[in-house]
């Protein structure tokens, strides 16, 4: 088997144990790559541990700018002994493993057709440190180390990026370098040519960031004028709200006062953290959560509360592998009609798709002018993909003209006009009514809210057709949302094609890399990315305009399709399901290869 | 009873308020509840407070959960925003609400089945948040609306109409809101009108987490010999420890007390609550003596009313969470949006 030789075009995969550090080593090393120009895409694989258990860290380098996790390794760094036959086993022939022979393995525990690379790490630390802390976490500085030379990284660069992170302890930056030169000093002298595969300096990044979702939608919230946030700790949305703190504090501390133009609470459940969200809903402020699968199970009451009383609440749901406790550090789109239909009785709720972390910034800001304009819950659809790995994506951009939408509020100076104030009364024809808020004017404008039925004032009823007259309302505002959610983004192939295929939310890079495969192929497909739903109509005109449409999901049943052929009152047979759910992000080689299976064959059978 | 509007005409001689309102501007629509309910005498002595203390109705925001008790709020304060939300989890609405806006007054309406069964935990963590409120659960023992289940505030021992017993050990509110922070703690009975009315205003004007068990009988399903939550039986257990009157800084109210046994407080608005001890070794600002009081009475059968604990340098969650002076829920793009500028930074530190 020869060995593997590309430039700027390959996958190389860390096995560490959890709790090791090397995560920032590893994250440095994609960094590195970017600094040359060369776009990567990285994803950490790990487990709901502390210490201990196995974690994975791939890094794709794409000098052609596909971010998608394209499957197969090239180059394992295998540290951790835990996992070496299923990490050796994962090397794509004539691969690279580079691991750590500083005790003595076997020969029957390698492989004949990848290429060995041979670094005795731990020899080198323990004669180098006598701190065994400082021994295992230069290690990963010195594998990186070793690896710039192999790759050809320019070192510098790495020296920098190590001045950078430690800017405010100078004192571990000597140590950090002298780590890194070990490392590539070991490699210059003994494993010359031992690698065929290189990096080379590019100008293919541009003015790209390199976030990761959950950062990504806090800062939304910080820009959408959010307030209050509620939470409880889940993996993988956690970081959403711990980053929104790290981010109130930066931008939102009052600069005459010192004090916070925020409140951060977390709840003692997610029942609790939406039930606070609602609270300042109701009363004006812009305010959200941020939750995962089993989170959304526990407030779905709360939820039918907001949809029937009708009060803006924001929900970010970072989504994970489900059922149940699922798989809690693995990625899923499965909570789709768990989120479309919340709550017992007839509801509906509006949700957001964003594909990156950019999309996932400006849905964040825009879900808080959707939430109080139509007032009701907003839902904003990522991942564990999205928000827990770093995305190379377009720099986020703000208009400063930008003004918040606070939707239909009836004010003091309203109510004195004269203005007939029925909290559920459509007066615009569009179904929205309009609210006061509590405190606003001294005799006008106060009512009860409630999750019982009422009548277009407020007032408690129980009559059929007065309850009817506002289920009926609630629909046309779901009509009204169409005209105010994210459009889909449609791609046309130039030649007229009977083949469509829909995908939303995490799966819009790898479904980047198989179009242009199909492409090439000869296979045309004309694309349709969802963004939110309700679905408008041109989601339906896009579906009729196709024989086949392929529909990509990432969880088990379909739950999107199920969505399409409910809502959209489409024969089922027109679509044709391609199903990631193993817990790992979709690949284009999936997409592909299941594509192609089913174009070729229904092309077959058309000429047959 | 809904079909009942009540007349708008008044008597002119009607007493008003230092703001010019009248009682009647306090109350809400006619109860729906059954006649001799305990609670619409606490819906009266809300209403009675409000007037006493001259509060804008508008700036009062009234919550509950599900339950007889949580149908009250539609019986005063009509001329407050009200929320009547779900069953035990009012405690959480009440708690976002006060976030978005720390200059209105938080009435927390709930029984013994909202606050001590199903919301329990809302009760207690909303209590340890801190979070500045009054909070009063009409506890009569007993499931109302789903007609005559114990509920967990329910007696040990005590039956029901049916004549079953409860052989499950009574949550005590009380205790509970001492031991998680609750920095005004009272207990009062809904056939006392002159003991309930400055409890609520003393807790209206407390700036912290107050709360208040209020022992309010069920005439249809727990009034019957028997039951620990009767009129009967409170009336003839009740032990009350003190007396309270809200001292208004320009209108004095003089109420004779045995000298030596009163205590006066300073509120934060300048008013001063006087308490009148009935136990002369009754101390309401010490937390640790006062649970252990609790249990001491209870241990005989008695039930403690009365302000049993008042913490006087009480804060609330807006402090532990340093927010700004001004409401949340005003805040415009101005205030809120960092802008373009710091945006290219936040860019900038991701490259």
């Amino acid at each position: 088997m020869s060995p593997i030789k590309s430039v700027n075009d390959f996958v190389v995969k860390f096995a560490n144990v959890n709790g090791s550090g090397s995560a920032s080593a590893n994250e440095m090393f994609a960094r590195s790559l970017l600094r040359m120009g060369v776009p990567v895409a990285s994803r950490n694989i790990f487990p709901s541990n502390i210490q201990g258990l196995p974690t994975w860290y791939e890094v794709r380098v794409s000098g052609q700018g596909w971010l998608g996790r394209r499957g197969g390794v090239d180059l394992m760094v295998a540290m951790n002994p835990q996992t070496w036959d299923k990490d050796i086993a994962s090397i794509d022939p004539g691969g690279y493993l580079f691991y750590d022979s500083s005790r003595p393995i076997p020969l029957s525990k390698f492989r004949s057709d990848i290429n060995i690379i041979r670094m005795p790490l731990t020899e080198i630390c323990n004669a180098t440190y006598s701190d065994p802390r400082q021994r295992q976490l230069f290690k990963n500085i010195i594998y990186i180390g070793a690896l710039t030379q192999l790759l050809g990284i320019e070192a510098d660069l790495l020296e920098t990026m190590i001045g950078e992170q430690y800017r405010n302890k100078q004192a571990l930056i000597a140590p950090n370098h002298q780590a890194l030169h070990l490392g590539h000093d070991y490699a210059r002298d003994n494993l010359a040519g031992a690698c065929g595969l290189k990096v080379e300096r590019i100008d293919a990044v541009k003015d790209r960031i390199f976030v990761n979702g959950n950062e990504a939608a806090a800062l939304g919230c910080v820009y959408g004028g959010a307030t209050v946030a509620a939470w409880y700790p889940i993996t993988p949305s956690t970081s959403v709200a711990e980053a929104f703190a790290k981010l109130c504090k930066k931008y939102r501390t009052d600069a005459e006062s010192g004090k916070n133009k925020y409140a951060i609470i977390q709840a003692e459940d997610e029942i609790s953290a939406i039930g606070a969200v609602i609270g300042a809903g109701w009363n004006g402020a812009r305010s959200f959560t941020a939750t995962s699968g089993p989170g959304i199970s526990l407030m779905q009451e709360f939820l039918g509360l907001a949809y029937f009383a009708e009060i803006p609440a924001v929900i970010i749901n970072v989504q994970r592998g489900g059922p149940s406790t699922g798989m809690p550090t693995r990625t899923q789109q499965a909570d789709i009609l768990l989120c479309a239909y919340a709550s017992h009785g007839d509801t509906k709720h509006i949700l957001l798709f964003p594909e990156d972390p950019k999309e996932l910034f400006e849905f964040a800001a825009l879900s808080f002018d959707l939430a109080e304009r139509l007032q009701t819950p907003i839902f904003i659809l990522e991942d564990l993909d999205i928000g827990m790995n770093e995305w190379l994506c377009e720099p986020f951009t703000w208009d400063d003209s930008r003004t918040y939408d606070r939707g239909k509020i009836m004010t003091a100076a309203d109510l004195d006009a004269g203005k007939t104030f029925g909290r559920y009364l459509d007066v615009d024809c569009d179904a929205i009514p309009y609210r006061t808020l509590p405190g606003e004017h001294p005799t006008k404008g106060a009512y009860l809210t409630r999750g019982t039925s009422r009548d277009r004032f407020a007032k408690y009823s129980e009559e059929g057709d007065v309850y009817q007259d506002n289920m009926q309302r609630l629909l046309r505002k779901f009509e009204t949302a169409k005209s105010h959610v994210p459009a889909p983004v449609i791609r046309q192939q130039k030649e007229k094609t009977r083949f469509g295929a829909i995908y939303f939310g995490s799966t819009t890079p790898a479904m980047n890399e198989a179009l242009a495969a199909l492409e090439a192929a000869g296979l045309h497909l004309d694309l349709m990315r969802l963004r939110a739903f309700p679905f408008c109509d041109a989601v339906s005109d896009f579906i009729h305009a196709h024989d086949q449409i392929f529909v990509i999901e990432q969880n088990r049943d379909a739950q999107m399709r199920m969505l399409l052929v409910n809502e959209c009152g489409i024969d089922p047979a027109r679509f044709i399901s391609i199903l990631n759910y193993d817990g790992t992000p979709i690949t284009a080689r999936f997409i592909i290869s299941s594509i192609t299976g089913r174009m070729t064959m229904t092309s077959r059978e058309a000429a047959e | 009873m809904t079909y009942i509007v009540k007349p708008k005409l008044r008597h002119p001689a009607i007493p008003v308020n230092k703001l010019g309102f009248t009682h009647r501007d306090y109350e809400g629509t006619v109860s729906t509840l059954c006649a001799g309910c305990g609670h619409d005498s606490i819906s009266a002595a809300i209403i009675q407070a409000c007037f006493e203390l001259a509060i804008e109705p508008h700036r009062v925001a009234k919550l509950s959960g599900i339950g007889c008790s949580s149908k009250t709020p539609a019986y005063f304060l009509g001329q407050s925003h009200g929320f009547n939300s779900v069953h035990g989890r009012m405690p959480s609405v009440l708690t976002g609400a006060n976030l978005a806006n720390k200059d209105l007054l938080y009435l927390g309406v709930s029984g013994d089945g909202d606050s001590a069964s199903i919301g329990l935990g809302q009760f207690v963590h909303c209590v340890r948040r801190g979070v500045n409120m009054v909070y009063i659960t009409e506890n009569n023992g007993v499931y109302g609306l789903t007609k005559g289940q114990f509920s967990a505030t329910a007696d040990k021992g005590s039956k029901s109409k049916g004549g079953a017993s409860n052989m499950d050990t009574a949550l005590d509110l009380v205790s509970m809101a001492l031991m998680v922070g609750a920095s005004f703690v009272g207990r009062s009975f809904s056939g006392d009108k002159e003991q309930m009315v400055p409890l609520i205003m003393a807790a209206m004007r407390h700036p912290g987490p107050a709360f208040i068990d209020i022992i309010s009988p069920c005439v249809a399903f727990n009034n019957h010999a028997g039951s620990t939550k009767a009129y009967d039986f409170v009336r003839a257990h009740n032990d009350a420890v003190n007396r309270l009157d809200i001292m208004e800084p320009r209108d004095p109210i003089t109420v004779e007390y045995a000298p030596g046994t009163t205590e006066e407080v300073a509120l934060h608005d300048g008013s001063s609550l006087r308490l009148a001890k009935l136990d002369a070794n009754y101390d309401a600002n010490d937390r640790i003596m006062a649970m252990a009081y609790l249990q001491a009475k209870a241990a005989k059968g008695e039930l403690v009313t009365g302000l049993i604990y008042l913490d006087k340098h009480a804060t609330d969650m807006h402090a532990n969470l340093d927010t700004v002076d001004s409401p949340l829920n005003l805040m415009s793009e101005k205030e809120l949006c960092p802008g373009a500028k710091a945006l290219d930074g936040f860019n900038a530190s991701h490259r």
